[in-house]
């Protein structure tokens, strides 16, 4: 039993069947890389996942409760975090304020009513905040305006900020979307640096095949809003069936 | 069944004033995305052309008419416009009856130079700024230029008639096989909803058939697209600003005789099409147009007094009370696009 | 020196805060009476009372609007209430303004609640187009049919046969807080000068010393920091796990609450209350004072109130006397052309000058009064540290 279990999904927008009979099982403490072509379904799949969408059919199931018809808070609550495409940070906080956000929500839930404290006050947040930042070797930068950062750095935050939630599976949008070979290996090696030091489970959408393999032990293929297969990468590699829908869809 | 043709045609005049500043603010934000607090201001400096060209007409000098003599035996001094000595009496007498359907001829070109200095000169560095910035600039520029109305046009409403052949009323009902004097109906109005139809169809078809606005609805639609299609599309979007405050002012002019202007009408009447704006839909034209006559008749109906007396008070809040109710069911208005202002 | 659960710097502001309140009817009386610059003097205790009274409304609006990013365009419906409210106790139990103060903010927060919560359903221009529709409802309502709670036209006033069921024989006649009545004063002469410490203005500035302290704890708190995050993106709110809706609801009743105590203290200096305060235009004024001052600041808000009163109060009283005083040592032409040119801006024209202040804020100082303060700050920084041949940072403004 997986901790996220995908049964039968299904999405259509309008005439375009987006996912049909979809089947997915993430096992806690993995990599799961889910890979495609274009317009496969992927980020539809993982709308399915936070709340912002949901299938026409079928069941999704986080550590066997139905995310289902819940918001996005909630399900972040349930222990679901998500990285963006491109890194969706609070802008015009410092560093430090935006990852004491993320230990607030962990603390105190998706709504608490606390005009008369002081942030500056709250010891425990201000030192988990600092931890993480110095895990993410950011501490250097915590009075930051975290828009003026650079992108790189942002996406370092974003996580950081999903990380000091102490999630239980991390979705990761095209993490490295957009980004130098550089900075790529670095988001690279920054992953696989939380995978060592904590037990947590990623889920991961990618095209970029370096990263894929760098770092996925288990990959599932999706075409046209269906799995194709679902293998270790090693098989992955010279499977006839991902061959024919990457390179059908190159031709 | 008179008493409601009464009321909807009641309702059409008010209608008509909303649907055309809406269609405006509607061009104005589908095009340039820009929210315009400014637009009420436009209808009003329409109204203002259309006092002016008034006070022109009537300029007048002082001659001693010999025919007069005063109780004193004395002979008499009369005011005469300039009009009437330059082009002589009648003719003089027909353009002031007549200064209010003359002023459109003035307000088309003073609007699009207001419009376009305006847009040139302000709006043109708020495109990229958040909505509450646009807003709060075009609120400031609002209140500039009622105070500017005010400081020479005074704080009191100026009466500015229809031309005499208008100033009367029809009996509507006959025409309809309804007995006489059921269904009384000003000439004016009437007017006024014609010639509101017509600036729409005009509005209408210059987008619907002409290059121009063919290239001005893909801009609405998708703008990003169109300018790489490598159209200039800034130098259109600054026209239609022009047009869209055009048709304001035109609104403005032919509303003097049904509402004296004052200066404060163009923030009351910005209120009410903002929500009329919203009702229909931000971005749509047709729901503009459509929300601003629905309004304008509902509001009619809630002032009859069988419905005053149901529901007391709905005739004060009706417009208000159907905005809040659309925006609730139907965020995206009567005929609004997804995506539109939404985050 | 660490107060009131506060940091050192936010103690030393306070109490500069307090200070500056409570020596303000000297402070905005630096000219004798009699000497041509009297009339910019601003201690009499209308418009002091006005500068603490518009200066709560606008530390409200700004724990929504500068905190979280919602522009209402319908607050002075809570003003309203909140005046309507303490005339109707005085009318029902007597003179003392307690019972209506309390009553007003109590009523100003359910009807925030109600509309609030409606209105927060939708974002952006939405929202405003909302709560501004609630608050010309009320309005047209209040002169309406609302008309035996409000009195329509005329106002809400107290008449002789009221029921005043608290109102001794010695109470005084006026509102008044345990005795002491608000529109009392005592008179200080010194030299030239006369100063005028007004109960009811010393009343409105401890009340509002008191809300700023609290607009103090909520700008530090969590709370507070959780509005900002709302401002600046709200999405990654959301996927945080943090649900919007209650922290703004409470934002939007906080600041209607704010708003009900304004209006209950208008009522508390003068007896009255009328529809007129809820229109929008008193909601657009809240909103000019806000962005004027800096919305988001701490002080800005209260600098935006004071300026706009201080001027509204100063340039309305100018009149051609005065202006053919200043400039009657120029050349006539000149001299005419200037008084001609200034009709533009004072006396009547006073909106006018406001409304294009008001545009030159939002044009280039985006931050308001506060932010161009802090320019000015920075490049007498940087002179100076340039003065010292120390190396000239030229930072971006933000």
């Amino acid at each position: 039993m997986g901790i996220l279990e995908v049964k039968n999904v299904g999405k259509r927008f309008g005439g375009l069947q987006a996912l049909s009979d979809v089947n997915l099982s993430v096992q806690e403490n993995t990599v799961h890389a889910i890979i495609g072509p274009n317009g496969a379904g992927k980020s539809t799949l993982l709308n399915c996942f936070v709340g912002k969408l949901i299938p026409d059919t079928g069941s999704v199931m986080f550590n066997g409760q139905s995310v289902l018809g819940l918001k996005p808070h909630q399900i972040n609550q349930m222990g679901i975090s998500r990285v963006f495409q491109t890194p969706e940070i609070f802008g015009d906080l410092t560093v430090m304020e935006n990852v004491m956000i993320s230990c607030f929500a962990k603390r105190d839930g998706a709504f608490r009513m606390h005009p008369f404290e002081t942030v500056a006050h709250e010891r425990d947040i201000v030192e988990q905040a600092e931890q993480m930042l110095t895990d993410v070797n950011m501490i250097d930068k915590r009075h930051m305006h975290a828009a003026s950062m650079s992108r790189g750095d942002k996406r370092r935050l974003e996580m950081a900020m999903c990380l000091a939630q102490e999630p239980r599976l991390l979705l990761l949008d095209e993490p490295t979307a957009g980004m130098a070979r550089a900075d790529t290996n670095n988001t690279i090696d920054l992953l696989k640096e939380i995978k060592e030091k904590r037990d947590i489970t990623m889920a991961i959408i990618e095209h970029d095949m370096h990263v894929v393999f760098s770092l996925a032990e288990r990959i599932t293929v999706l075409a046209q809003g269906t799995p194709l297969v679902e293998d270790t990468p090693e098989n992955i590699k010279g499977h006839p069936k991902v061959k024919e829908a990457y390179l059908g869809e190159a031709a | 069944m008179d008493a409601i043709i009464l009321q909807i045609l009641n309702g059409l005049d008010k209608g008509s004033a909303y649907a055309l500043i809406a269609l405006g603010l509607t061009l104005i934000f589908g095009t340039l995305g820009v929210v315009n607090f400014a637009h009420g201001a436009l209808f009003m400096i329409g109204a203002f052309v259309a006092v002016t060209l008034q006070r022109i007409f009537n300029l007048s000098f002082e001659q001693i008419d010999p025919t007069k003599k005063d109780f004193l035996g004395n002979p008499l001094k009369v005011e005469v416009p300039y009009v009437e000595a330059w082009f002589g009496a009648d003719v003089g007498d027909w353009l002031i009856d007549w200064s209010v359907p003359l002023a459109i001829i003035f307000a088309i070109p003073v609007m699009l130079l207001v419009g376009f200095v305006m847009e040139r000169g302000l709006i043109k560095h708020f495109y990229k700024r958040p909505h509450a910035d646009q807003i709060l600039v075009t609120f400031g520029l609002a209140i500039v230029l009622q105070e500017l109305i005010k400081y020479f046009f005074g704080a009191n409403p100026i009466q500015t008639g229809a031309p005499d052949a208008f100033s009367g009323s029809m009996d509507f009902g006959v025409l309809l096989g309804f007995d006489p004097n059921v269904i009384i109906y000003p000439y004016w109005r009437l007017v006024y909803f014609l010639f509101a139809a017509i600036v729409i169809g005009a509005v209408f078809s210059f987008l619907q058939f002409t290059t121009f606005g063919m290239v001005v609805r893909a801009g609405m639609a998708d703008r990003e697209t169109v300018g790489l299609l490598g159209i200039n599309i800034d130098k259109r979007f600054t026209l239609m600003f022009g047009l869209a405050a055009a048709v304001a002012g035109m609104a403005g002019v032919m509303y003097t005789p049904i509402l004296a202007p004052n200066y404060h009408m163009g923030m009351d009447f910005l209120v009410l099409s903002f929500v009329v704006v919203v009702v229909g839909g931000m971005g749509s034209l047709p729901g503009a147009v459509a929300a601003g006559f629905l309004l304008g008749v509902l509001q009619s109906f809630a002032s009859m007094n069988e419905i005053k007396s149901l529901i007391p008070g709905i005739d004060q809040v009706i417009i208000y009370l159907v905005a809040i109710i659309i925006l609730l069911t139907r965020p995206r208005g009567l005929m609004g696009r997804a995506g539109v202002m939404e985050e | 020196m660490k107060m009131l659960g506060l940091s050192q710097r936010d103690t030393t502001f306070l109490l500069i805060v307090v200070f500056l309140t409570l020596v303000t009817p000297i402070l905005l009386q630096p000219f004798p009476e009699g000497s041509g610059m009297a009339t910019f003097n601003a201690g009499y205790p209308d418009l002091m009372q006005r500068f603490a009274i518009f200066g709560i409304f606008a530390i409200g609006f700004n724990i929504l609007f500068g905190l979280t990013g919602y522009l209402s365009f319908g607050h002075a419906a809570f003003l309203g209430v909140g005046s309507y409210s303490v005339v109707w106790m005085y009318k029902l139990l007597g003179y003392n303004v307690v019972p209506g103060i309390l009553l007003a903010v109590i009523v100003s927060a359910l009807f925030a609640l109600l509309i609030g919560y409606v209105s927060l359903r939708r974002s952006g221009i939405y929202f405003s187009i909302l709560t501004l529709a609630f608050a010309q409802m009320s309005y047209n309502l209040a002169y309406s049919v609302l008309t035996p709670l409000t009195n329509g036209e005329t106002g809400l006033q107290v008449y002789t046969n009221d029921p005043q069921v608290l109102m001794g024989e010695n109470s005084p006649t006026s509102p008044h807080f345990f005795g002491i009545v608000m529109n009392e004063s005592a008179k200080l002469n010194v030299g030239g000068w006369e100063f005028t410490f007004n109960n009811g203005y010393y009343f409105c500035a401890i009340v509002a010393i008191l809300v700023f302290y609290l607009s103090l704890r909520i700008f530090r708190s969590p709370f507070g920091l959780m509005l900002r995050a709302i401002k600046t993106n709200q999405t990654r709110l959301n996927y945080t796990g943090l649900n919007s809706r209650p922290y703004t609801l409470a934002a939007f009743v906080i600041s209607g609450m704010y708003a009900g105590l304004a209006g209950a203290l208008m009522a508390s200096m003068d007896p009255l209350a009328g529809a007129e305060r809820m229109q929008w235009t008193a909601s657009g004024e809240v909103v000019l004072m806000t962005i004027l001052g800096g919305a988001g600041t701490l002080m800005g808000p209260i600098l935006g109130a004071g300026f706009i009163k201080y001027f509204e109060n100063i340039f309305s009283k100018i009149n051609d006397n005065m202006l053919h005083q200043w400039f009657a040592w120029m050349p006539d032409g000149i001299e005419d052309f200037l008084i001609g040119l200034s009709h533009f801006f004072v006396g009547k024209s006073w909106h006018l000058t406001l409304g294009l202040l008001f545009m030159l804020v939002v044009i280039f100082l985006p931050g308001g009064l506060v932010e161009g303060g802090q320019r000015i700050a920075k490049a007498v920084r940087n002179r100076r540290s340039k003065g010292d041949g120390a190396e000239a940072q030229t930072q971006p403004a933000e």
